[in-house]
């Protein structure tokens, strides 16, 4: 049933001159599920949620998020749309606070323009009110309540990227993009981010994660996909993955 | 507006009462109104600057229509000088829109391109459109501005009355800063990838900018051409432009009092620099006025190389490096007693 599927990957191809990055790529992703996206290095990964966020268009296929098709939309028509992400090499704004980064998450759930902000502030001390709020649940459920006034890029990395997970939360999204949220985190910080990731599906929010520590996809994951040079080579739940002889071959290099 | 900020602004508001007490001469007081229009298109460029991350080398044209929007209208066909203003306020609108749209849609410095080509379109529009613009020869009989049926005719009158201009300026600018807006911007600035997979339109809030610093710098351009009462081609060149955008650099592109003050220095620098030839005169160096763009030069070479981050930057920095080994020395010699 289309329903149950969140967002939907549909003949999906992408070529950078002549080389072909994603290939001939469908995919369901159920909804309240988190669905990891795996394979060897290079394989396209990150390119395929470009593809789904905007910041690439498809050469050929296209997505459909909630039923709607997600044509040449700029991302942030997509993440108006409901689709959150996080970014491979974190990208968090460093010069600001880390509740400020959280509050940039509120934007579209605010509205106040460039007339009203510049010219008649005390309208909008309520929305202020109400973004800051927001943020410092946001900030709480991260447990990074004590930081919040500290510039964001002096955290160290596992917090960075709690705090991305966190701004991305603050849209309020119906589909949570992860890259690699655990790259870089000790062993630890990996254990925190995976129980985030299954507190994150428990309010109900779809989740596509791509990562390499396989101990925490395969703990958390409801659907497994394996990518290999852009082609989906299998798909399914952890254990049917794992005993894949394609997924082993295409991991051990044949 | 918030802690130093408010301090700053309340400074600020001390420092336009008292200023006309302390200079008297009608000269001086004058080159302190010409200060304030330069202050107030900075303020608006800086937030492009500093706060969108986009360069405008034709701040100087958005000036220029503003003035020459308030001469037409005013001296040719009598309007009232704050009808022209609107009416100037509006037309730039409608320009940096226009201007805007197809430039800031992509990354990168197209801008600065768009604007410098603009910039000169509109220096020669304005030499050349004689029937317009009067030409080389310009507008003359431009009236006074009048507050509610007040003439401002003294130079203290024009005096409050300009940098009270400024004073909104800079408050509008700082609440914008300090607003949902002006996150979104801080954003841009920070990561244009993450802005917009937060539902940031860049496009959009570039364009924005654009547009109010462009505003900032019309009403910049009325205030002086109801101060001179007289316009031409002359002050409207791209080098001015290129000053504005010298003044936000020097000042410090990131903070609105950066611009503010390196707005002020560099429009008092002439008077200083001419104050001083009567010296160098006697060293047996034969200062000329054409040296200024010399003097520019350099200082805004030794601010990029020793200063990158401009003037008020690198003196609160100083300050607080200053400040800090005090407090280390002062630590070292409690160690020394204890």
């Amino acid at each position: 049933m289309a329903s149950d599927n969140i967002l939907e990957l549909n003949r999906l191809q992408k070529c950078f001159g002549g080389v072909v990055a994603v290939s001939d790529l469908s995919l369901l992703v159920n909804k309240g599920a988190i669905t990891s996206l795996i394979g060897p290095n290079g394989a396209g990964k990150t390119t395929i949620f470009n593809l789904i966020t905007g910041f690439l268009e498809p050469t050929s296929g296209h997505v459909r998020f909630a039923g709607r098709r997600l044509s040449k939309m700029r991302p942030h028509r997509i993440a108006a749309a409901g689709i959150g992400r996080t970014f491979q090499n974190v990208q968090i704004f460093s010069q600001m606070s880390v509740l400020e980064n959280i509050m940039v998450g509120r934007h579209l759930r605010s509205r106040a323009g460039i007339f009203y902000s510049a010219a008649l502030p005390p309208f909008l001390r309520k929305e202020e009110k109400k973004i800051r709020q927001a943020a410092e649940k946001q900030l709480h459920f991260l447990g990074l309540a004590e930081q919040a006034h500290l510039p964001a890029g002096s955290l160290p990395l596992g917090s960075q990227r709690m705090l991305e997970i966190a701004r991305a939360m603050a849209l309020e999204p119906k589909l949570l993009l992860l890259d690699e949220p655990a790259s870089g985190l000790n062993a630890r910080e990996t254990i925190a981010m995976g129980e985030l990731i299954e507190k994150i599906r428990q309010m109900n929010i779809s989740v596509l994660l791509v990562e390499h520590d396989m101990d925490l996809v395969m703990e958390i994951s409801d659907r497994v996909a394996v990518i290999n040079f852009g082609r989906l080579i299998a798909k399914g739940t952890p254990a049917e993955i794992q005993a894949n002889e394609d997924v082993i071959a295409a991991y051990l290099g044949e | 507006m918030k802690g130093r900020n408010s301090a700053g602004f309340l400074a600020l508001i001390v420092a336009i009462i008292v200023t006309p007490s302390l200079v008297t001469n009608d000269y001086y007081l004058g080159t302190l109104i010409f200060a304030a229009f330069n202050c107030l298109a900075c303020v608006g460029l800086c937030l492009l600057m500093g706060y969108a991350g986009q360069i405008s080398i034709g701040h100087g044209a958005f000036v220029a229509i503003g003035a020459y929007t308030s001469g037409i209208l005013t001296a040719k066909l009598a309007w009232s000088p704050w009808l022209a203003m609107v009416c100037a306020v509006l037309i730039v609108i409608v320009i940096a829109f226009c201007l805007g749209i197809p430039a800031l849609r992509l990354k990168g410095h197209y801008l600065a391109m768009a604007t410098l080509g603009f910039a000169s379109i509109v220096h020669i529009v304005s030499v050349a459109a004689i029937d317009l613009t009067g030409g080389p020869a310009g507008i003359v009989g431009i009236p006074r501005l009048d507050l509610f049926g007040y003439a401002l005719n003294s130079e203290k009158q024009y005096f409050y009355f300009s940098w009270s201009i400024v004073a909104i300026g800079v408050y509008l600018a700082f609440n914008l800063i300090n607003s949902r807006v002006g996150r979104g911007l801080r954003a841009i600035h920070g990561s244009e990838d993450a802005a917009a997979s937060l539902g940031i339109s860049i496009t959009a809030y570039k364009v924005q900018v654009f547009i109010l610093s462009a505003v900032f710098a019309s009403v910049s351009g009325s205030l002086y051409a109801h101060y001179v009462n007289y316009i031409d081609p002359g002050p409207f060149d791209v080098s001015h432009s290129v000053l504005l955008v010298t003044m936000v650099a020097v000042g410090g592109l990131h903070n609105i009092w950066g611009a503010f003050i390196g707005a002020v220095a560099l429009s008092l620098l002439p008077e200083i620099l001419s104050f001083l030839s009567d010296y160098l005169l006697v060293v047996g160096i034969h200062y000329q006025p054409d040296y200024d763009t010399l003097v520019y030069g350099g200082i805004l070479l030794i601010i990029m190389l020793f200063l990158p981050e401009g003037i008020f930057a690198g003196i609160s920095n100083s300050v607080g490096a200053v400040a800090s080994s005090v407090r280390k020395l002062a630590g070292k010699k409690d160690d020394g007693l204890g």
